[in-house]
């Protein structure tokens, strides 16, 4: 469904992402670790054409990413991204928020958008929040609205880039908990993530990511439990004990 | 006589005035802002060719004085066959001049925009286009208002300009009237309360929108 197919990437000089690839299948839940600065929402950006890339490709269900490309627009419509601050529409409500991409976007009728929009967020928990906008919602409430307007989408796949690393620490649950439910319906998930127990109980597949390039790759169990590489062992170990 | 017997002999000719004073001001307001979207999109877009020639036209026409561009667009165009009528040359003098600001003030209501938003409308599919009038255009508005105001107000005032190439406006009407009476007394304090009456208006809606706007 995603192919990334030997990605390199540059700003300036700096290079980011050295040659990465990877396939992510129909149902999947792929879920990118690593230290910050590996490179890891640069590829997220790049599969959502919100990034160029200078060598390589990134295909969605055989339909190359190029930002430069017309077709960026469409393809966009099939892969939604939930962002790590949110970045919801401040002036709209969260319905508004939701009916936005469906009514201007997918030219769904207003009325048939309203319902889907009041359906998901009922189902991420917001059904009596519909008319809040989003200043008077807290960061939890604010991402779950982000999801909302992802699923309203009707996406082959969403994209999540840190998606608790702005919450404050009793905030996340709620969340992940959303996602996780998201999963469990099969969508097809890469999620760029620090909370190692969201991966270990919902991922299909865990990628370690360092230095712009995979250095680790295979199921939680493998990844996390039993890491092989010295440096995956040292990234774990660092999380897991942080003051050590 | 006294004042107000004077005046009111005045008036009715200066009103004649304050009409075309009011039309020049309503047409280079909307030509401005017009033009001044423009030069601002073009900036937004980041296409270098683009952003070249906005930048050097606004830097060119900030560079210049008004009325020297309202000269040369009256005396000089005629050479090289473009004849305008003086109304013709002053409200199109004016609106250019007025878009190399409006230019700046729509600038910068649109950088204001957090980038997230964009790329958050991006990522659901949006075009440039849907994202300038659903996204930022909208939350841009409350930005650029209270300055537009004040822009507003400063071309009424020097729309004054355009009685220099021979629009029969509120300014030019006093100028005739004064010298044709040689009570600059009277005529000139009378243009200047009715520049007054026209702007005060203007001046206390922004101040309004300045307070709303800078408390939600």
């Amino acid at each position: 469904m995603i192919q990334v197919q030997d990605i390199h990437k540059s700003f300036g000089k700096l290079k980011v992402i050295k040659g990465v690839s990877f396939d992510v299948n129909k149902g999947e839940v792929v879920c990118i670790i690593g230290p910050s600065g590996s490179g890891k929402s640069t590829i997220l950006r790049c599969i959502n054409g919100l990034e160029t890339y200078q060598r390589g490709a990134i295909l969605i269900e055989g339909a190359k990413v190029d930002p430069a490309d017309r077709s960026i627009t469409s393809i966009r419509t099939q892969v939604s991204m939930v962002f790590q601050r949110f970045n919801l529409f401040p002036h709209r409500t969260a319905l508004e928020n939701v009916m936005e991409g469906p009514v201007f976007v997918k030219k769904v009728s207003r009325t048939e958008a309203r319902d889907e929009a009041a359906e998901l967020l009922d189902k991420v928990g917001l059904g009596d929040k519909l008319g809040a906008y989003p200043g008077k919602l807290s960061g939890g409430q604010q991402q779950r609205v982000a999801i909302a307007r992802a699923l309203a989408m009707n996406p082959k796949a969403i994209l999540f880039d840190e998606p608790t690393s702005a919450l404050d620490p009793e905030l996340v649950g709620e969340v992940l908990a959303v996602m996780r439910d998201v999963a469990a319906e099969g969508m097809t998930m890469v999620v760029v993530t620090h909370e190692m127990e969201f991966a270990r109980a919902v991922a299909d597949r865990v990628l370690f990511l360092e230095g712009g390039a995979i250095v680790e790759q295979g199921s939680p169990q493998e990844v996390l439990r039993n890491p092989q590489h010295p440096r995956t062992q040292d990234f774990l170990h660092r999380v897991i004990h942080p003051m050590e | 006589m006294g004042f107000w017997e004077r005046a009111a002999d005045y008036l009715p000719l200066l009103m004649e005035g304050v009409w075309l004073t009011l039309v020049v001001t309503f047409f280079s307001v909307l030509l401005s802002t017009l033009l001044g979207f423009v030069w601002a999109v073009m900036t937004w877009t980041r296409i270098p060719i683009l952003v070249g020639i906005s930048r050097g036209f606004v830097t060119i026409i900030r560079g210049i004085p008004i009325i020297v561009q309202l000269f040369y667009i009256y005396f000089v165009m005629p050479e090289i066959g473009i004849n305008l009528s003086a109304m013709q040359a002053g409200i199109i003098g004016l609106g250019i001049a007025y878009s190399a600001y409006q230019a700046e003030n729509f600038r910068a209501g649109i950088e204001a925009i957090d980038k997230g938003q964009i790329e958050a409308a991006h990522s659901i599919g949006m075009t440039d286009q849907l994202v300038m009038r659903r996204v930022i255009i909208p939350q841009a508005i409350r930005i650029v208002l209270p300055p537009y105001g004040n822009t507003i107000i400063m071309v009424l005032k020097d729309s004054s300009l355009v009685s220099t190439i021979t629009v029969a406006e509120l300014t030019r009407q006093g100028q005739l009237i004064a010298a044709s009476t040689f009570d600059n007394m009277t005529v000139f304090t009378l243009v200047a309360l009715i520049y007054l009456a026209l702007s005060l208006p203007l001046t206390f809606l922004t101040r309004h929108l300045e307070k709303r706007y800078s408390q939600a």
